[in-house]
């Protein structure tokens, strides 16, 4: 019963913040502009009434507040409205149609930094101060300044271009049949138990998920490393070595305490996961939110870029509430 | 008159370095010094492009695609503009974004946190939520939102690249501030009815002078990571002016035929950040000893 309390009360913590964020974007992006609908056009000369009908189908002659409010109670309801490009169409079914890739690619990344990060962490740990933890640090310190698209280009010259091991671009191969169940190309393969496709969408996946993995791989590197550094010099590590205590069990211990704040920062991480996702995305053009925002950014579709920051910060609200779970659960100092 | 003003800078910037660097160990040091060799290299390519680059950056020198030569030494781009020109020309680019952007951002958010954590109260509150819920939105993305909003300039780069890290410097001034308002000497400075500004200016500002120029190089590598972002994404410059991340995106199609395309504007970006992370990190461990 506590830990319900705890989380709906910590859930009830993400309200405002999400509210700020949409506020923001309200101001940056109906605001600022000045009229949306003439920055979209441009310098084209329109009739009065052509510009006013259009004002008047999107909401956009009502005041300030009034649109503002019924945005968001659009919202809300999970009604984006309708483009402002391509009239009459949908941003909630677009937004539908390309979350599944994006989350796809940022779960793949999270792993692929988290699997390279914690091992690298853990061997420059144990080895402290010997050559393999110099170059581990200067390899966490050297991936955090990495440029995405740089990285991201350059592997797929690599690996694509020139050894032709992989593929250069997008999700799957256009002649590959697979069944849409959920959007996940990965899971659908599976479910439909289509192979050939599953193959296929992996092999997409491999660059992408590299170049975001290894760029997001350092700060953990360097969190675990000190970390376990820290733990195993404790008095307790000290307390198992005069029992005698075997030395992997040590370790285990050790590293159990210092992944704690590791999973904190995978949370906090996640806001630079869907950044970096933006990069990857328009790198390897894959169809997911990144390349939807650039593509609406060339044609300034201002509801669809203010519909794809909302939905950006909802979903680090809802990460973060993830993560203090998790927290709550895994360290028994947390009181709920 | 220069003269007198000159050494009045150089003595200010030499007390600001010796508060900044005291208490460093070597190691930090060392790196501190990389950090800024790189920087100071860029930053003199920059002042002194005009002499070293031998093609002008936007008009074109050759036939497009030509491979490295001595006339050339790294090739010409899709439009037969001399590469190496254009990597020394988008230089300023990059500096000039990033130094406007980060000296709006701090000039705003330092005082804010000062501010904030000195009075606290409503005003503490509201601003702390406000700057939370921005810290923790993804700042590319929010910046790119603004980008998009300003139009694709140089300054409104800046300016969005600037209201991003402004929460940076709020909430670290600010947690530096609560600490600091328990101390003794704080407390003695107003039991002597010290005004509350002169206590902020003078007694505070160069209490967080390390950890503010620790994030000033921190933030100012992540902002030439954000400039090259939004100018990769079409965002922060119009053509022809050269700009790194401009350059990569519009070699994307070329990287087969001419991989220096990409690898030559990428790197230096990547390099150009390393080096202020280095700063920030040498200056860091500092600030991690102390606390």
């Amino acid at each position: 019963m506590g830990l319900l309390r705890y989380i709906a009360l910590r859930a009830s913590l993400i309200i405002p913040s999400v509210l700020i964020l949409y506020t923001i974007a309200f101001i940056v992006l109906r605001v600022l502009p000045g009229n949306p609908v003439l920055a979209v056009l441009g310098t084209k000369n329109i009739p009065e009434e052509q510009l006013q009908a259009i004002m008047e189908e999107l909401g956009l002659n009502k005041p300030l507040y009034v649109q503002y409010f019924e945005y968001l109670w659009n919202v809300l309801q999970g009604d984006f409205g309708t483009s402002l490009i391509i009239r009459g169409r949908s941003i909630s079914a677009d937004l539908a149609d390309r979350l599944p890739a994006t989350v796809e690619l940022a779960v793949a990344g999270m792993f692929v930094s988290l699997l390279l990060g914690i091992t690298t962490g853990l061997v420059a740990g144990l080895k402290k101060d010997t050559k393999i933890d110099i170059s581990l640090r200067v390899y966490g310190a050297i991936t955090y300044t990495i440029f995405i698209p740089w990285f991201g280009l350059i592997l797929q010259l690599l690996f694509a271009l020139w050894l032709g091991l992989l593929p250069v671009s997008g999700r799957i191969d256009p002649g590959t049949a697979l069944e849409e169940v959920t959007g996940f190309y990965l899971l659908d393969s599976l479910i439909t138990r289509n192979k050939e496709a599953f193959i296929d969408a992996l092999s997409h996946l491999v660059l992408p998920a590299l170049t975001l993995g290894i760029v997001l791989s350092g700060p953990y590197t360097r969190l675990l490393r000190n970390n376990l550094v820290v733990a195993l010099e404790s008095n307790y590590v000290m307390a198992y070595r005069a029992r005698g205590v075997r030395n992997y069990r040590i370790t285990w211990h050790a590293f159990r305490n210092a992944i704690i704040p590791v999973v904190t920062y995978a949370g906090l991480q996640f806001a630079l996961l869907l950044g970096g996702a933006v990069l990857t995305e328009t790198t390897f053009d894959w169809p997911g939110i990144g390349t939807y925002l650039v593509e609406k950014i060339q044609y300034r579709d201002y509801p669809a870029i203010q519909a794809v920051v909302v939905v950006f910060a909802f979903a680090v609200g809802v990460v973060s509430l993830i993560v203090d779970i998790i927290y709550a659960l895994i360290d028994p100092r947390v009181r709920y | 008159m220069i003269a007198v003003y000159s050494r009045k800078l150089l003595g200010r910037v030499g007390r600001v370095s010796r508060i900044v660097l005291e208490g460093v160990p070597p190691t930090g040091r060392k790196l501190v010094y990389v950090g800024l060799a790189i920087v100071l290299v860029i930053v003199f390519m920059a002042i002194a492009a005009p002499i070293i680059a031998p093609h002008s950056p936007t008009a074109p020198s050759g036939r497009p695609l030509e491979p490295p030569s001595r006339e050339h030494p790294f090739g010409t781009d899709r439009l037969g503009r001399d590469v190496f020109s254009r990597i020394v020309y988008g230089s300023r680019t990059v500096l000039w974004v990033v130094a406007v952007a980060v000296i709006i951002s701090s000039s705003i958010g330092i005082p804010m946190g000062l501010i904030s954590g000195y009075y606290g109260g409503v005003v503490d509150r509201v601003l702390s939520m406000i700057m939370d819920a921005v810290y923790a939105f993804p700042s590319l993305v929010l910046a790119i939102a603004l980008a998009a909003a300003l139009g694709p300039r140089p300054e409104n780069a800046a300016v969005a690249i600037a209201v991003v890290y402004i929460p940076t410097y709020f909430r670290m001034v600010r947690g530096q501030v609560l600490q600091l308002r328990e101390t003794p000497f704080l407390e003695a400075a107003r039991v002597l009815g010290i005004p509350s500004t002169r206590i902020m200016r003078r007694h505070l500002l160069p209490h967080l002078l390390p950890t503010i120029m620790v994030v000033f190089s921190l933030s100012a590598a992540d902002a030439v990571l954000t400039e090259a972002a939004l100018s990769f994404l079409g965002l922060a410059v119009r053509p022809p002016t050269p700009d790194w991340g401009f350059d990569l995106y519009s070699a994307k199609g070329f990287a087969r035929s001419a991989p220096l395309l990409i690898a030559i504007p990428g790197f230096m970006i990547t390099v150009l950040a390393l080096g202020l992370a280095l700063i920030g990190e040498g200056l860091s461990e500092r600030v991690r000893r102390t606390r």
